[in-house]
């Protein structure tokens, strides 16, 4: 077996010393009527091609987003990724090292870590930035069990707006379910987020709003943040695309108090929906509720500037029952990932990139209002717009890849309530002029 | 009032090494932040310029500058690379991180998880245009499920902390389901990790611990006492027990164990973390095990990443299945179909899309490389290891337990009594000495602890090289030798960070020199 | 004037119908360097034995339990920023909060300072 590097002749004299006769007296604790009597009934051990071979049939059973013209968002988002970050994640040094509890040689990812935060801080428009959740809709779950802490038990209600991704008020429910914190939910409905403003009360923890929301649509935090923070709510401000966030003012100065969201448009790849990285910005005032790693500079005994995870008295280890978070792991390579293609980006880059992607989207849209039969719904959007259909969205989606197009999401897949009519389009800096006018041919064809 | 704990303020240094002009130690090269170097303007990605037509932001484009600095490409490459050279990783050298689990992470897993057919496949594209992301999921739940003996399996979670509030919620929508929403009271031995109880609270219950004997598991006396006579209507909802424990030994009154939760109306909740102990040999639904996380990125080594992203699939018996979260895969006429909306038994959705896939074909392609013999022998290999540390070392430390380990051996600080040195400054020298330390002061119940886990991945040779470097730290110290000690390490990157400092006035982000100079005034 | 130590290692300072509350020295060495405090706000109301404070170091995290019922009067905001007054001051400038006394009597329940000392030793 390729990975195991003792030989029986090592096996023989390692008992030896431990003073047994065999592997078997090592496995003693076991009771009887638990220990197994020859192998598992699985295949057994199969050499790199094998096993290699295996993976390609499958992987050829799929079509790859970068194959066909492909018009997929709704959380998750096809963009270019440069061949650096790639290629430096998987630098040993990074791939096979463990979460830096021993900070003497485990600077690498701590700084890291530390120029990260201060990425995410920068792009929210916020003071303090973890070091990353699983993913934007764990994050979201655990903002608002956070602002329910901040409220020390003294408010029952979070507000989700009707333009939250679905999946995200899900995890958020799923949580919040066990926690005697109240969810005021409304459904997917397109265009009415302001409602929240009329729903805010003196009972109100936190209210959640998405901007750009699941429909695309920007949504004007500002006179939320004012309602809410007139009854000392908090405003938990989400996104799903991380690179609308260089191209729209940033939920910081739109009066935030905190900013979750998915990174994985930025240098992590679709991967079919994870690994990706959460994001988690807040005031400093709040950084003691916060949930997850967080890295601080400091100093070592030479007097050098290092860095280390810091305010670990908020975490299971040591807080036990009490921790703010039960989350024990950040999303590590991914957020590296993130922050070199920021590195690599800039302030110039990353506003370019947004600039792409919304022209893109704006060429898209308005191809689609010139097809019969199809109309975009958005005020206003950065890189994906709804559109209604005459028909319902998944009918039109499965006609479409018959003609090798892959439109989109409709709603219904993420809320089977919702108006079947409506498909979510997205179109990043990967869609080419080909692609564009390859969905409208075939959105064409499929609606006459 | 804890008093147990370590240091962590360091001792000033005096190391009497020159300093350099540079700030680098030959290969160990200085690195400013890339705040210090990089620039707004610069870029080290070349896009087409936009045509500039009109904007549909409305009113909420972003004016001026967002302060993110770039590099070119060069130095964005050499800035990681330096980074990267400053930690510490498998692939160097022993890592033997108790409870952590760093085998070897085969490359080839990398390679199949960047194929483009899972790689670059969106959660919501067309599931006829997904089959082989789907087929994937599909075997990787086969293979779990055999090697557990256990009829379900909930991929999504995304990390083992996910996978237990999995199996807890679980437990808790069979309980309100059954009626039984007064069963809110979860056992947990006291030598848990400090996930297990932050679960069991974040699911809702409460916590009940369990001490240890003297043999470093459960005393079963205590449980008793809890549990016997309570019947089926009691408030216990269930234990979370890891198995085998942190002390890395395995719980043998664990039939028992469960007989008894069962008996109480409760449910038996297994943490996995330690499962690379019992792959191969021992089932966990021979053992009466109701639901367990399954950590991927420690039994079945995709890699750890500098602390994530994780993968913790959940097994669970006959009586949770129908309460396993969304979204999860089954088998249609026409191919593989992804169930993604909860019915009334389903406790919801953990998170959007499917859980990890990037871990689950790393996972997949390292059990289909071991096979079952694979997996079997990588088991054994993993305890001998352990055991041969222990046996190598019972003679210069003291092992905290009498007998033999599983797959990690856990020491005490006796040994190192009257010496002046601490469970800390001993770990701190491991590092000179070209090592990762144990974990240490884990699991709490033993003063001072010093958990060694060497995994499978380690040759005789290393072991042997590793257990002289051992031995003479021991006899070192022993000898009185307590102020190098004190300063280990003194060869790594940075010597002893100062974590008070860190703690008492959090510096979390970069600021400007001349934001900070207006704070400091 | 008289000082009141609970089995938590809170001492209470009482002055009229007003206690003043903080960590013994022991409990500070305990801990090790202190990183952080938390206070409740003023106003707000425990019963004796309720959670009032949170003391953190870098390794630890301690609740600190209020030796007697009654309302918050004021809270040392200077541990704020200066939480290392916790270990340099324990039983002066380090104190946590002032309380107003809703019961006398359950003063009675508490350790004077040479009893407290024994049951340190005791420890």
């Amino acid at each position: 077996m390729r990975y195991l590097p003792l030989n029986n002749n090592d096996r023989a004299q390692m008992l030896d010393v431990i003073g047994v006769d065999n592997i078997d007296a090592l496995f003693e604790d076991v009771p009887k009527s638990a220990r197994l009597k020859g192998l598992i009934d699985l295949p057994k051990h199969q050499s790199e091609q094998a096993v290699e071979r295996f993976f390609q049939r499958l992987s050829n059973k799929s079509t790859p987003a970068g194959s066909v013209p492909f018009f997929c968002g709704a959380g998750a988002y096809k963009h270019h990724i440069p061949a650096t970050v790639d290629h430096l994640i998987q630098r040993s040094e990074f791939l096979t090292a463990y979460t830096p509890y021993q900070p003497e040689v485990s600077q690498g990812t701590l700084q890291a870590l530390f120029e990260f935060q201060t990425q995410v801080a920068l792009l929210t428009g916020m003071e303090v930035a973890n070091a990353s959740m699983y993913d934007g809709s764990t994050a979201c779950a655990e903002a608002v069990v956070m602002a329910h802490r901040v409220a020390r038990g003294k408010k029952s209600k979070a507000i989700l707006a009707s333009g939250l991704h679905p999946h995200y008020a899900a995890a958020t429910q799923t949580l919040a379910s066990t926690l005697n914190i109240q969810i005021d939910s409304q459904g997917a409905q397109i265009g009415v987020d302001a409602d929240v403003i009329d729903r805010i009360d003196n009972d109100t923890a936190c209210v959640v709003v998405q901007s750009p929301n699941v429909f695309g649509e920007i949504v004007d935090l500002r006179p939320i943040a004012e309602k809410a923070h007139a009854h000392k709510a908090l405003l938990i401000a989400v996104f799903t695309e991380p690179v609308a966030l260089a191209a729209i003012e940033s939920p910081g100065a739109q009066g935030a108090d905190i900013v979750v969201g998915e990174g994985q448009g930025l240098g992590v790849g679709l991967a079919f929906g994870g690994p990706h990285v959460g994001l988690f910005a807040c005031r400093q005032k709040l950084v003691r509720q916060m949930p997850g790693r967080v890295c601080g500079e400091t100093v070592d005994a030479n007097g050098e500037r290092g860095f280390v995870l810091t305010l670990s008295t908020r975490e299971q280890h040591i807080r036990r029952e009490k921790a703010t978070s039960n989350i024990c792991t950040n999303s590590g390579l991914c957020c590296l990932a993130f922050t070199i293609h920021m590195s690599l980006l800039g302030d110039a880059g990353i506003q370019r990139l947004a600039a792409l992607n919304h022209e893109k989207a704006c060429e898209l849209a308005d191809l689609i209002d010139g097809v019969d039969g199809a109309s975009v719904e958005n005020e206003t959007f950065f890189n994906e717009f709804t559109v209604r259909l005459n028909r319902p969205a998944a009918e039109v989606v499965d006609a479409m890849v018959k003609k090798g197009v892959i439109a989109g999401v409709p709603l219904s897949r993420l809320a089977p309530e919702a108006d079947p009519n409506l498909l979510l389009v997205c179109a990043t800096e990967t869609s080419s002029d080909e692609d564009i006018a390859a969905f409208e041919t075939a959105l064409k064809e499929v609606l006459s | 009032m804890k008093t147990e704990g370590r240091p962590t303020s360091p001792v000033a240094a005096n190391a009497n090494l020159p300093q350099t002009v540079s700030g680098s130690k030959a290969l160990d090269q200085a690195t400013s932040l890339i705040f210090e170097t990089g620039t707004p303007r610069r870029t080290g990605v070349d896009l087409p310029e936009p045509k500039g037509r009109k904007s549909r932001l409305g009113s909420h484009a972003r004016e001026g500058e967002i302060g993110l600095p770039g590099l070119s490409e060069p130095e964005t490459m050499r800035h990681y690379v330096r980074l990267s050279q400053k930690n510490y990783a498998i692939d160097l050298g022993v890592y033997p991180l108790g409870s952590c689990t760093m085998k070897h992470n085969p490359r080839l897993n990398e390679k199949v998880a960047r194929m483009p057919g899972f790689a670059d496949v969106h959660p919501l594209q067309p599931v006829q245009t997904a089959q082989g992301a789907l087929e994937v999921l599909s075997v990787l739940s086969h293979w779990l499920m055999t090697l557990c003996n256990m009829p379900a399996v909930a991929l999504t979670p995304k990390a083992g902390a996910h996978g237990e509030l999995c199996g807890m919620m679980a437990i808790r929508a069979r309980l309100d389901k059954d009626g039984q929403s007064h069963k809110r009271r979860v056992l947990v031995p006291e030598s848990a990790h400090g996930t297990n109880p932050a679960t069991a609270v974040q699911c809702g219950f409460s916590v009940d611990e369990i001490p240890a004997n003297d043999k470093g598991r459960v005393d079963m006396d205590a449980l008793r006492t809890k549990l016997e006579g309570l019947g089926a209507d009691s408030d216990i909802a269930g234990i979370m027990l890891t198995n085998p424990n942190t002390c890395g030994l395995f719980e043998n009154d664990i039939i028992e164990i469960a007989e008894l939760i069962h008996a109480a109306g409760g449910y038996f909740y297994c943490d996995g973390a330690n499962f690379n102990a019992l792959v191969g040999r021992v089932r966990p639904g021979d053992l009466g095990v109701d639901a367990m996380h399954i950590n991927l990125h420690k039994t079945f080594s995709t890699p750890h990443g500098g602390g994530g992203p994780g993968s913790g699939p959940t097994v669970l018996s006959d009586a949770l299945k129908d309460h396993a979260p969304v979204p999860y895969v089954v088998a249609g006429k026409d191919g593989f179909d992804l169930v993604e909306h909860a019915d009334e038994n389903s406790f919801g959705r953990m998170c959007a899309f499917h859980g990890n896939m990037g871990m689950y074909t790393r996972a997949l392609s390292y059990m289909m490389s071991h096979g079952s013999d694979g997996l079997k022998q990588a088991t054994e290999d993993a305890v001998l290891n352990a055991n041969y540390i222990q046996a190598s070392l019972s003679d210069v430390m003291t092992p905290a337990f009498g007998g033999t380990c599983m797959h990690e051996a856990l020491f005490d600080d006796r040994f190192l009594k009257d010496t002046g040195v601490e469970t800390l400054d001993f770990a701190k020298a491991m590092i000179d000495e070209g090592y990762h330390p144990m974990t240490m002061y884990f699991p709490l119940v033993v003063h001072g602890a010093m958990l060694i886990e060497p995994t499978e991945s380690e040759s005789k040779g290393e072991l042997d090289r590793f257990i002289l470097s051992m031995r003479s730290l021991a006899q070192r110290a022993k000898a009185g030798e307590v102020e190098s000690f004190k300063q280990a390490p003194v060869y790594a990157p940075k010597r002893r960070l100062d974590e008070t400092q860190a703690a008492r006035k959090p510096v979390l982000r970069w600021t400007p020199p001349s934001e900070t100079a207006e704070a400091a005034e | 004037m008289s000082t009141y130590f609970t089995e938590d290692h809170e001492w209470i300072k009482v002055d009229g119908d007003t206690g003043t509350v903080g960590i013994s020295g022991y409990a500070a060495k305990a801990l090790g360097d202190v990183v952080f405090v938390e206070l409740p706000e003023v106003g707000a109301e425990f019963d004796k034995g309720d959670e009032a404070a949170v003391v953190e170091s870098v390794k630890a995290a301690s609740e600190v339990y209020s030796p007697v019922g009654g309302e918050v009067t004021a809270v040392n905001e200077a541990l704020e920023e200066a939480p290392e007054t916790v270990n340099a001051s324990p039983d002066g400038d380090g104190w946590f909060l002032k309380i107003k006394i809703a019961d006398a009597d359950e003063l009675s329940s508490l350790m004077d300072e040479a009893k407290y000392k024994t049951y340190c030793d005791g420890l």
